[in-house]
């Protein structure tokens, strides 16, 4: 076990079986993210990112190959104990934001801690100082659509930090938003990185978005193409 | 990390805790899971409402038939206690209550049975309908003839179980009097209401009222007319003939003996064999029992119907709970990359669909109280006083729990469909 490296993907395969033909969405994958890395993930589409991200985020099992988040390997764990890990050690922020339309902003933070089985009293602060973090203090107890995207996304944020996971997935977490906001978000991630030293892969195809990471990975047909440095140190 | 600990603190403390609702997981999450199941709710307002209406139409009408059943129930025992449980009633014909029976019963079989073992005193009467006139009014009623000589007359007060509104009861021989129902004093079978001491014509025999039985609560019985037996056998021109015969047993002796002494004797007297009687001898506890087994059949019938109507909320929840696990897809995988397990996600779609029922049962139960009451005041309004309902917290809280269980388990397929939709797929789903 590494002590490195926090995620560890090592010839991971994907195939998705369509009628009487296999497609191949990852083809031998190997993968490592070092802790407290922030590493931007890019390709074009059906690269296979998205199916790296799952796999990363316990979301999705692997065909073939192995995956260790945190030293353990996940690739075989059955959907109940995927589900701890991901409430437990993954924070995911989503292109289309993914809030509860009928949950409030502290509402929709306090969620996740619920599946934790934290108190309310606790849920509650924790909420309320996450929404400070992304400087929503004030939307509070508005509901998703009393938001802006930038604001959506910002909740999204505060939300993926909600059980202080040690690694934070963004899938196009810029992609249906403008780039003034953005940049915004944006400035929140890296300093999430930044301040409290939290792995982030962050998934994209915007290459001005993808120099803010420390490390660019390329995928092309379900395999890396080549690594870059992104302009952070 | 010291938020990480304080984290795994309230994880620690949380596990330990869950004892109160242990199927949720512990107390917090039980009110977590109501919360996103009552929002659920709220946001589909419309609809939530329209599949609650299968469920409260249903128990509405669960409860109202059982409120009233119960009502009459008590009722007609409470007639039968007042009548006496030391009284054998013994009537014509093999059927229930004589129906379907051509025999007859007679003066005969009377003298028979007051000389069956165990048996104190007799006395039976006569029921017939004949033309009653008052005021240039004619109108057609039931006219009973009972026993009014020294002997009978006790008994047949006893049995009849009747009070008197004004005036007397007839009395010794009495064969110039009438005694009426209480409608007919009251204005509401002839135009005008017959009065102690007013004169009506039965059969052209001038007769006098003397007295008004109390409401009984039975139309029927409150538009009869009580007259002497001797008097309405002349007018019905019946020399022999007994609709009933009502027998008390003699202290200490156990009715349900005397009444097969009565049979056996009768048996002899009109040649029958056994279970071919044309006759029955029942005791106020068989007829009582006669009454409830009639009463549950007919109950039972009617909550078999509402018992559809359940059923149809039940599959109507169903539907919907299908549609929102449909459109709630993308939600489901949000909340299972948050951290929701499979049973998580299995808990808040029970959790919607048990809340559909148990508010479906709780307007079910108030409709259903209303419905009965309602039923209740248009029968008193139609002189049927018997029919009173009866609420009772069992069955208030059997109706609760019932649609509670109905809507829970209509819940659960949609439920498990919910919970075992792969995150990733479910995120995917647009």
């Amino acid at each position: 076990m590494s002590k490195k490296y926090i995620i560890e993907l090592s010839n991971v395969w994907k195939t998705y079986t369509i009628g009487k033909v296999d497609v191949h969405a990852l083809r031998g994958l190997t993968l490592n993210v070092k802790r407290g890395e922030f590493l931007a993930v890019m390709g074009p589409s059906g690269s296979g990112k998205s199916t790296a991200m799952n796999m990363i985020g316990s979301l999705d099992i692997p065909t073939k190959g192995v995956i260790k988040l945190d030293g353990q390997d996940i690739s075989k764990l059955h959907e109940s104990d995927l589900a701890q890990i991901r409430g437990q050690k993954i924070g995911f922020i989503f292109q289309k934001f993914n809030l509860l339309p009928t949950f409030t902003a502290k509402e929709n933070i306090m969620l996740p801690m619920t599946f934790q089985k934290m108190s309310q009293e606790e849920k509650l602060k924790r909420a309320e100082n996450l929404l400070s973090l992304v400087g929503l203090g004030d939307r509070m107890n508005h509901l998703p659509s009393e938001l802006s995207g930038g604001q959506q996304q910002r909740v999204a944020i505060a939300r993926a930090l909600a059980n202080n996971p040690e690694v934070v997935l963004a899938d196009e977490p810029t992609g249906n938003l403008d780039t003034k906001t953005g940049n915004i978000v944006m400035q929140y991630l890296k300093k999430l990185h930044k301040t409290q030293g939290k792995t982030i892969v962050l998934v994209t195809h915007d290459s001005d978005i993808a120099r803010e990471a420390q490390r660019i990975e390329r995928l092309r047909d379900g395999a890396l193409v080549n690594t870059k440095r992104g302009n952070k140190k | 990390m010291a938020d990480t600990g304080i984290i795994e603190e309230e994880r620690r403390k949380k596990a330990q805790n869950n004892v109160i609702f242990p199927f949720f997981g512990g107390g917090v999450m039980f009110t977590d899971y109501l919360k996103i199941a009552v929002n659920n709710i709220r946001k589909r307002k419309l609809r939530s409402w329209l599949t609650m209406i299968g469920i409260f139409i249903g128990i509405a009408a669960v409860v109202a038939m059982i409120s009233l059943g119960q009502g009459m129930r008590n009722s007609i025992t409470e007639q039968f206690e007042a009548f006496g449980i030391d009284k054998i009633t013994i009537m014509a014909g093999g059927g229930f209550f004589g129906i379907g029976g051509s025999a007859e019963l007679t003066t005969e079989d009377l003298d028979v049975i007051k000389k069956s073992r165990g048996v104190a005193e007799v006395t039976g009467f006569l029921t017939s309908t004949a033309r009653v006139e008052f005021g240039g009014e004619s109108k057609f009623t039931f006219i009973s003839g009972v026993p009014t000589g020294p002997d009978e007359r006790e008994l047949m007060l006893e049995v009849l179980t009747v009070d008197m509104a004004d005036g007397k009861f007839l009395g010794s021989g009495d064969t110039s009097h009438a005694v009426i129902g209480y409608l007919v004093g009251k204005g509401e079978f002839f135009e005008k209401p017959v009065k102690v001491g007013d004169k009506i014509v039965i059969a052209e025999k001038e007769l006098k009222v003397i007295g008004i039985i109390d409401k009984i609560g039975n139309p029927n019985d409150d538009t009869g007319i009580i007259i002497d037996l001797e008097l309405a056998r002349e007018i019905y021109d019946e020399p022999d003939r007994l609709d009933a015969i009502m027998a008390q047993v003699t202290k200490g002796t156990s009715p349900s003996s005397v009444a097969e002494n009565i049979e056996k004797d009768l048996r002899k007297h009109r040649d029958v064999e056994i279970g071919e009687e044309d006759f029955n001898v029942l005791t106020t506890e068989q007829l009582l029992e006669s009454f409830n087994t009639v009463l549950n059949i007919v109950t039972g019938i009617l909550i078999g119907i509402a018992s559809i109507s359940l059923l149809v909320g039940g599959v109507g929840i169903m539907n919907t709970m299908y549609t929102s696990v449909l459109e709630r897809t993308s939600e489901i995988g949000v909340m299972k990359a948050i951290g929701a397990r499979n049973s998580d996600i299995l808990k808040i779609f029970l959790t919607e669909s048990a809340i559909m029922g148990i508010i479906g049962g709780a307007i079910g139960v108030v409709i259903g109280v209303m419905m009965a009451k309602t039923v209740e005041l248009a029968a008193i309004a139609a002189n049927y006083d018997l029919l009173k309902v009866e609420f009772t917290a069992s069955v208030i809280l059997g109706s609760l729990f019932f649609s509670t269980v109905v809507g829970t388990l209509s819940g659960f397929l949609p439920a498990r469909q919910a919970s075992s939709i792969k995150p990733v797929d479910a995120l995917r789903y647009e």
